[in-house]
């Protein structure tokens, strides 16, 4: 059997969507996972394919029970929002979708950094097409943010990839670490597409504003290769603890104070990811099963929320928490495949996160790393709050807003009952999934004492919600929005460049007149002197070309400088 | 799976209308609570901190952290919280 890289099937059969139309796009659009999903439960660990380029020898394909994980969940969730979204009719959204979707699998195949990054940029170039899709000028600002911080990542993994091949002659895809140069230019790519703090906001940025499908495609891969990736190339760097506690933590507090559901579901993604970052800085073989494991449970609850979510927008047209309420009446099969997103995400007993979540606090706990295991579960106190109960809450429950509207179309329910289904599925009989981890499972999810201890924290903070709300302490939901890092590109950036700016026309004004005055005296002494009408020169506002031409000097001589 | 679902139909009371009824949904959650706080003397936690063996700490745990997290959200919104157009005050297309 000749061997390829799997993520190829909807990569190059997503360029052939919108050559069809009607029923046999949408039966195109479903197979092309199933197919896929196929074909890599097909192969076999230790499989490889490579290719001479230049000298060096790109490996397309390396599959060992690493990338077979992220390979099976990718296809599932792939056929899954695929379902979701079948009942549009927008040729370029779909096939964009099956390239990202695609490329994402291909990237998670990729045996060299080289095949890493192309497919690594192939992802964030189709996939802003999920955000430019809702066709506002807003959406098209955000997609150039996303782009340029995406194309960015991909920039500094193709940098960081030069310099490991100029130290050590090879472009394998192997453990990096941080010690050279190059490693730490990866990490940081790495990092910026896992929403590492302080780099996470592109994220909150752009999820929230793609398209209703869209947002639930985008939420499945992106963030989800970039842990593969650190996996690969990280485990074990004692930073990432840090990092992902962080990371943990701080989306908890303004997912509390967000309006927009959507984007409190992507808060709450950054928050999921830092668990998963923890496991890989332990990088203990429990720890990696419990990233492998949480980011195939995640993959699916986190769908399933941004799905319900997605419905909606599309009945409602809002996801705004203060314009949503009681909806449970009108959509009451969302409502339910809602709260089983919530429970799942927030990992009660029987429901996914359960059996995947507690791997990387016992790993945590198994360290005597008692800091970290404590932000893990306050953390764990905050998923409750922000997507145990605050999504479901709002949205279907709290104050009736008064909306009457349909139920979401048939096949979003089904997308939404299957992946619910799946999602229990796990947390009831979760060997199947620990079978295919990369490392054998040695742990028991259900003992009467982690049944019972995750129920007393789950449901005192239930109890802790019941008490803020009737006594009035629970923050009101507000139209709002709240500053966060973006606030110093979206913001304060341009502010500083419209300054420097100003500042620059200044002075540049202020030596044109000094000229235009020397000018103008000579033409007076000439006219003076012959009696001719002479040209006044016009003042040419100077300041665009001036600054852009200025900048890219600036950016050459850094290039120039850096290389 | 019906996605047809008309507005006379979701406009019926709902047995979650009625007060008498959430009420008893939170009477059960308390009890529910309650039980699951006592259960601490019931059986052996394997605890890797001396900190979980403490009676119904991951109940107060639960309990503190949520409280704590709402509140300082609170606080935060007093610094981070602008208005919906506050990026966008020069057009409008949605």
């Amino acid at each position: 059997m000749i061997e390829f890289n799997p993520g190829l099937i909807m990569v190059l059969g997503g360029f052939l969507v919108p050559l069809v139309s009607g029923q046999a796009r949408r039966a195109l659009l479903l197979v092309l996972p199933i197919v896929g999903l196929a074909y890599t439960i097909m192969l076999d660990p230790g499989a490889a394919a490579a290719t001479a380029f230049f000298g060096y020898s790109l490996e397309h394909l390396r599959v060992d029970k690493l990338s077979l994980v992220w390979g099976y969940i990718f296809h599932i969730a792939a056929f899954l929002v695929v379902l979701y979204a079948i009942h549009e009719d927008d040729p370029l959204q779909a096939s964009m979708a099956q390239v990202y979707m695609g490329s994402a699998v291909a990237a998670v195949f990729a045996g060299d950094l080289i095949t890493l990054f192309v497919f690594w940029e192939v992802t964030a170039i189709s996939s802003v097409f999920l955000i430019w899709a809702t066709g506002t000028e807003r959406s098209f600002r955000t997609g150039m943010r996303y782009l340029i911080i995406q194309v960015g990542s991909g920039v500094l993994l193709l940098a960081g990839a030069l310099l490991i091949l100029a130290d050590t002659g090879s472009i394998a895809f192997d453990h990096i670490g941080i010690e050279s140069l190059g490693g730490k230019l990866i990490f940081i790519s790495f990092g910026i597409k896992c929403a590492f703090p302080l780099l996470h906001n592109w994220l909150q940025d752009s999820y929230p504003e793609a398209t209703v499908t869209g947002t639930v495609i985008l939420s499945a891969f992106t963030t989800k290769l970039a842990v593969y990736a650190l996996a690969r190339g990280y485990a074990g760097t004692e930073i990432l603890i840090y990092i992902g506690a962080t990371m943990t933590a701080f989306p908890v507090f303004f997912a509390v104070i967000e309006n927009n559901l959507r984007r409190v579901l992507a808060y709450s993604l950054n928050n999921q990811l830092g668990f998963m970052v923890v496991g890989i800085g332990i990088g203990s073989e429990m720890a990696l099963n419990g990233t492998a494991s949480h980011a195939f449970a995640h993959i699916l609850y986190k769908a399933l929320l941004f799905m319900s979510m997605g419905a909606v927008l599309f009945r409602a047209g809002t996801v705004n928490a203060s314009e949503l309420g009681g909806l449970y009446k009108s959509m009451p099969w969302t409502a339910g495949f809602c709260i089983i997103g919530a429970m799942s995400i927030s990992a009660f007993p029987l429901f996914s996160g359960f059996v995947t979540k507690s791997m990387i606090l016992t790993a945590a706990a198994e360290e005597h790393r008692w800091i970290i295991w404590g932000v893990l579960l306050m953390a764990s106190a905050g998923v409750m709050e922000h997507s145990g109960i605050k999504i479901p809450y709002f949205a279907f429950f709290a104050h009736d807003s008064g909306r009457r509207v349909k139920e979401a179309p048939t096949n979003m329910l089904w997308a939404m009952g299957i992946t619910a289904t799946m999602c229990i599925g796990i947390g009831v009989y979760p060997e199947p999934l620990y079978a295919i981890l990369p490392y054998p499972v040695d742990y028991q999810a259900y003992t009467m004492g982690h049944v019972i201890t995750s129920l007393q924290l789950l449901v005192f903070a239930a109890l802790a919600f019941v008490w803020l709300t009737t006594s009035g302490r629970y923050p009101a939901e507000t139209p709002s929005i709240n500053l966060d890092t973006d606030y110093f590109y979206r913001r304060l950036l341009p502010c500083l460049i419209r300054w420097l700016r100003g500042g620059w026309d200044e002075i540049d004004r202020q030596g044109r007149q000094f000229l235009l005055d020397i000018v103008v005296a000579v033409m007076h002494w000439t006219q003076k002197y012959h009696g001719i009408d002479g040209m006044m020169s016009r003042n040419h506002p100077a300041g665009t070309m001036v600054f852009w031409t200025l900048a890219m000097f600036l950016g050459f001589l850094l290039i120039y400088l850096g290389s | 799976m019906s996605g047809h679902m008309n507005a006379e139909h979701s406009d019926r009371p709902h047995w979650l209308d009625k007060p008498r009824n959430v009420k008893m949904l939170l009477r059960l959650l308390i009890g529910f609570g309650a039980l699951l706080f006592i259960a601490d003397a019931f059986y052996h936690k394997h605890a890797h901190f001396p900190v979980e063996e403490f009676f119904g700490f991951y109940a107060i745990f639960g309990f503190v952290a949520f409280v704590v997290i709402v509140l300082v959200g609170k606080k935060l919104r007093k610094i981070l919280m602008r208005p919906e157009d506050y990026y966008y005050n020069g057009f409008t297309d949605d």
